[in-house]
């Protein structure tokens, strides 16, 4: 009951977290948001038995990809006037937009609800989780059935860098 | 060793038609390069052998007995379709015997005529081409074995017709009038495929052979189809042989030099239509409707024609009207069932008609062209020959006896009288005393009296050369031993048909068995033919010797007459009125209207439809990256729900 | 325990409240935001479904989302930043150097 309560709280300020995301003028306002919106999400990974996901949320994300962009912000010293000011020049773009948007949501809605959730369960249950510890778990997996994508991740991330910098830079 | 005294003859008909094609090829192909005297042999050596060759095939065709006179030899199968069977093979009975006699001789004859006459001419290889590749032609339709072969040389025939009457293209009028001569040609070919149409539909064969075996079994007498199929046939003769109303284009025709209006508009190509009626003489006789149209309109034609060759003063034009008359006679007699009578009379005209058109042609040749007879006169003294030869002809055409066109003539009443009735007789008694009076009016116009030539071209009047004279000499011969041919009261050339017409018909109309009228009324007859051939002569003789100014007076006192007659009856100018001009209004209409209008609008309209399209599937593409996303979840979601909705 | 189907809802409306907002949007430094967000919506379910089916599989999953993420982010927006050098705006409407 506890759960259903506090599901149902962290769950709307998300949803109007999102939505002020999407709708604010200012980039700055929507990056603050967005970070709130991320925190949220961590509660929620927490409420799902799932702290190590949690805690990389909030390091990685709002600790991390968040900065950048408030950087990249401020760093382009953008206005709320300069890019949001004019006139919409496409017309029906936002109506048409949000009208598809709802009937996603709808459509997404009728799939969750009409269908039968099933799958094969794993060997995880809550408690043989809890006795090993999430993060050693993750760990270990990580490191027996799913190093290869794991070896894979870092070259990814090394090549990202690399991008990164030259494309950044102003003379090479 | 094969004996090749054994082998017939007969199997050698093939080379009466590859002789000429063989001499139209090397002349068309070679002859720029060849001398005049090579080009003239070839052509005529052509001819001449396919002659020696059809003789040869005649005397092995009489050592059959009568009743057998009949080789087909097939070469192969031409068109193959379903059960439409179309053979090329040639036909040997005593019908296409005579044809292919008279069209390889008297082709022959011109041939060498021909020879001196176009000796200036620059495209004298040229004409020898067409020539051959008219015997060739005229050959093949005579000697067909079924209809559509026929029709092939049917159309050869035309085809050179109109090369020929427009030999001297630079000319317009010459242009002008061989597309006249093909054109109307044509409006006579359609009935004549019509009727294949029809007797396929009918008998599912065209041999000939089949056909008329067929015929009388399967055919009622008088029944509408047989009775269409032969006025469709001859709607086709109307137009080859320039009966009424398809004759206009025959007097244009003289535009061609002399030798082929002797050899194709006396001879040979006109005479195509006699014959055609005469070889589907079964399907004639099983449809008197049809065989009273042909008397009619052969009768009222040789009236009509001779009426106005009356007032004529073009020496070829003369002649012209004196052909489309005398096949008009033809016809007559085909009409009452005298069908061998038909041919004999088209076998004695070949020779005196092309007599008198090459006689004409030597005329022409001495004054240098001129053929007006009002400036002509008393030649008889310049050109002695040209002049015996043509009062031969003249006579002959008259129906003096003994010369042959009295016998054929002769017959041809008689046959009238007997079995046609008052009235046929009467048309072509009357025609026979206005022949008369025209031809003895030309002869005395142009040899006779004073000299009404201008100065410079009596300086110049020349006898022609021998390679002219020969043929109209042997001509002359011909027209005048010819006529014994059909000798009344044992008939060679009668009793020699006689295979070819009136087999196995019962009820109809009397085939050409010998009709048998009592002595008293032939020799009446012949009696009263003579009479009237020769009250013709004297009316000529009144009016053009003794009393040179006559004609001038009474063509004063009925000048309206005289107008409408000279005039050729206005015929040509209402068929332009009424037929040709609507017919290039409708065709300008047709091109101005639907064609540009409605047809490339069409076209153009498709180009334009997608054009428009295109211009609207245009706006789908602006540009911004925020249009495609949204067509890009648009697409999702339709996927999504698809796939919901189905599965 | 809270139904399966509540997380997956809620997911689900944080994913399409970013689909609304790339498309609406015309800075492309907010519309990167909302990629981010649409991200973590997928995130959520694969967290949610991991718990549900007693598996480890989504956790592992996310992980390598979020390094994935992050390094797009990354260049992304280094991206922008050259572009801006280039053309002095970041409105979406005018990079239409591929438009005819």
């Amino acid at each position: 009951m506890l759960e259903g309560l506090l599901f149902i709280i962290i769950g709307l300020i998300t949803i109007v977290c999102a939505l002020c995301v999407v709708f604010q003028k200012n980039p700055i306002y929507s990056a603050i948001f967005l970070i709130q919106t991320m925190v949220s999400l961590a509660v929620l990974y927490v409420l799902l038995h799932a702290p190590f996901i949690a805690a990389a949320q909030i390091m990685i994300y709002a600790g991390a990809v968040m900065v950048l962009f408030v950087f990249v912000i401020m760093l382009l010293n953008l206005s709320k006037e300069d890019v949001e000011g004019g006139k919409d020049k496409l017309m029906f773009q936002k109506a048409s937009a949000i009208l598809l948007g709802l009937i996603l949501f709808v459509v997404i809605g009728v799939v969750t609800l009409k269908t039968v959730l099933l799958g094969t369960k794993g060997e995880y249950t809550p408690e043989s989780i809890n006795e090993i510890g999430n993060t050693q778990l993750v760990g270990k997996l990580l490191f027996t059935d799913y190093v290869l994508p794991f070896e894979i991740a870092s070259i990814l991330l090394f090549a990202a860098i690399l991008g990164a910098i030259v494309l950044a830079k102003k003379k090479l | 060793m094969p004996n090749i005294l054994e082998t017939s003859f007969l199997d050698l008909i093939a080379y009466v038609l590859l002789f000429p094609l063989a001499g139209a090829i090397i002349n068309g192909l070679i002859g720029k390069r060849l001398s005049k005297s090579l080009v003239g042999i070839i052509g005529c050596a052509a001819i001449g052998l396919a002659f020696l060759v059809s003789i040869l095939v005649f005397i092995d065709l009489l050592k059959l007995s009568p009743e057998h006179r009949l080789f087909e030899k097939e070469f192969f199968t031409w068109i193959g379709s379903g059960s439409f069977l179309a053979i090329a093979g040639l036909q040997v009975d005593p019908l296409s015997m005579v044809m292919i006699l008279v069209v390889t001789g008297v082709g022959f004859l011109i041939h060498v005529y021909s020879l001196g006459y176009m000796h200036d001419d620059e495209g004298f290889y040229r004409y020898f081409t067409y020539l051959n590749l008219f015997t060739f032609s005229m050959l093949l339709l005579v000697l067909a074995n079924n209809f559509l072969l026929m029709f092939i040389g049917w159309e050869g025939v035309g085809l050179c017709s109109y090369l020929l009457i427009g030999y001297w293209f630079e000319k317009k009028s010459a242009s002008a009038a061989g597309m006249k001569a093909f054109i109307v040609n044509r409006v006579g070919d359609f009935g004549f495929i019509l009727a294949i149409m029809l007797i396929f539909v009918t008998f599912n064969t065209i041999d000939f052979t089949e056909v008329f075996n067929a015929a009388p079994e399967h055919l009622q007498v008088g029944s509408l189809v047989v009775t269409m199929i032969t006025l469709l046939l001859f709607v086709g003769a109307v137009g080859k042989s320039a009966q009424i109303p398809l004759y206009t284009w025959l007097p244009d025709a003289m535009e061609g030099p002399t030798p082929v209006s002797a050899l194709i508009h006396a001879a040979t190509m006109v005479t195509a239509g006699v014959y055609m009626v005469v070889r589907c003489n079964v399907l004639f006789t099983l449809a008197p409707f049809s065989l009273t149209v042909v008397a009619i309109i052969g009768g009222a034609t040789a009236l009509f024609a001779a009426t106005i060759g009356l007032a004529q003063n073009d020496i070829k034009r003369v002649l012209a009207y004196s052909t489309v008359s005398q096949i008009g006679y033809m016809f007559l007699a085909c009409g009452v069932g005298g069908f061998a009578t038909g041919i004999f009379h088209l076998v004695t005209h070949a020779f005196f008609k092309a007599l008198l058109f090459l006689g004409s042609g030597s005329v022409i040749h001495s004054l240098g062209g001129e053929q007006d007879m009002r400036k002509m006169g008393g030649l008889r003294r310049h050109l002695p020959i040209t002049y015996k030869t043509f009062l031969i002809g003249t006579l002959a055409i008259a129906g003096i006896p003994p010369f042959a066109g009295f016998f054929s003539k002769d017959e041809i009443l008689l046959e009238a009288f007997t079995r046609g009735n008052l009235i046929f007789w009467g048309l072509g008694a009357f025609a026979a005393l206005i022949t008369s009076f025209y031809m003895f009016r030309l002869l005395f116009m142009t040899f006779h009296g004073k000299s009404n030539m201008d100065k410079h071209v009596e300086e110049h009047v020349h006898e022609s050369p021998i390679n002219m004279l020969l043929p109209l000499i042997i001509l002359a011969f011909l027209s005048v031993v010819g006529g014994f041919l059909g000798f009344p009261a044992a008939s060679a050339i009668n009793s020699f048909l006689a295979p070819v017409i009136g087999s196995g018909v019962h009820h109809a109309v009397d085939g050409g068995e010998v009709h048998h009228v009592s002595n008293n009324l032939m020799f009446s007859m012949m009696g009263i033919s003579t009479g009237i051939a020769l009250v013709g002569i004297f009316l000529a003789y009144f009016m053009y010797i003794k009393n040179p100014d006559l004609p001038a007076k009474i063509v004063g006192k009925f000048k309206l007459v005289y107008k409408i007659v000279y005039n050729k009856y206005y015929v040509d100018e209402i068929y332009d009125a009424t037929i040709v001009k609507p017919t290039i209004k409708s065709s300008f209409f047709l091109w101005r209207v639907v064609d540009a209008k409605v047809i490339d609008g069409f076209v153009n309209g498709v180009g334009r439809l997608v054009e428009l399209k295109s211009e609207v599937l245009k706006l789908f593409q602006t540009g911004y990256v925020r249009n495609y996303a949204l067509s890009m979840l648009l697409g999702g979601v339709i996927i999504i729900v698809c796939a919901l909705m189905f599965l | 325990m809270i139904p399966l189907s509540w997380y997956l809802i809620l997911a689900g409306m944080l994913f399409t409240i970013g689909v609304v907002g790339v498309l609406t949007r015309r800075n492309a430094i907010v519309i990167f935001m909302c990629i981010e967000l649409m991200l973590n919506a997928v995130n959520l379910t694969f967290v949610a479904f991991s718990h549900y089916l007693d598996s480890m599989d989504g956790q592992i999953f996310v992980f390598f989302i979020m390094t994935v993420a992050a390094a797009e982010a990354a260049v992304g927006l280094a991206i922008i930043v050259a572009i801006f050098r280039n053309k002095a705006t970041v409105n979406v409407d005018d990079i239409n150097l591929m438009k005819w």
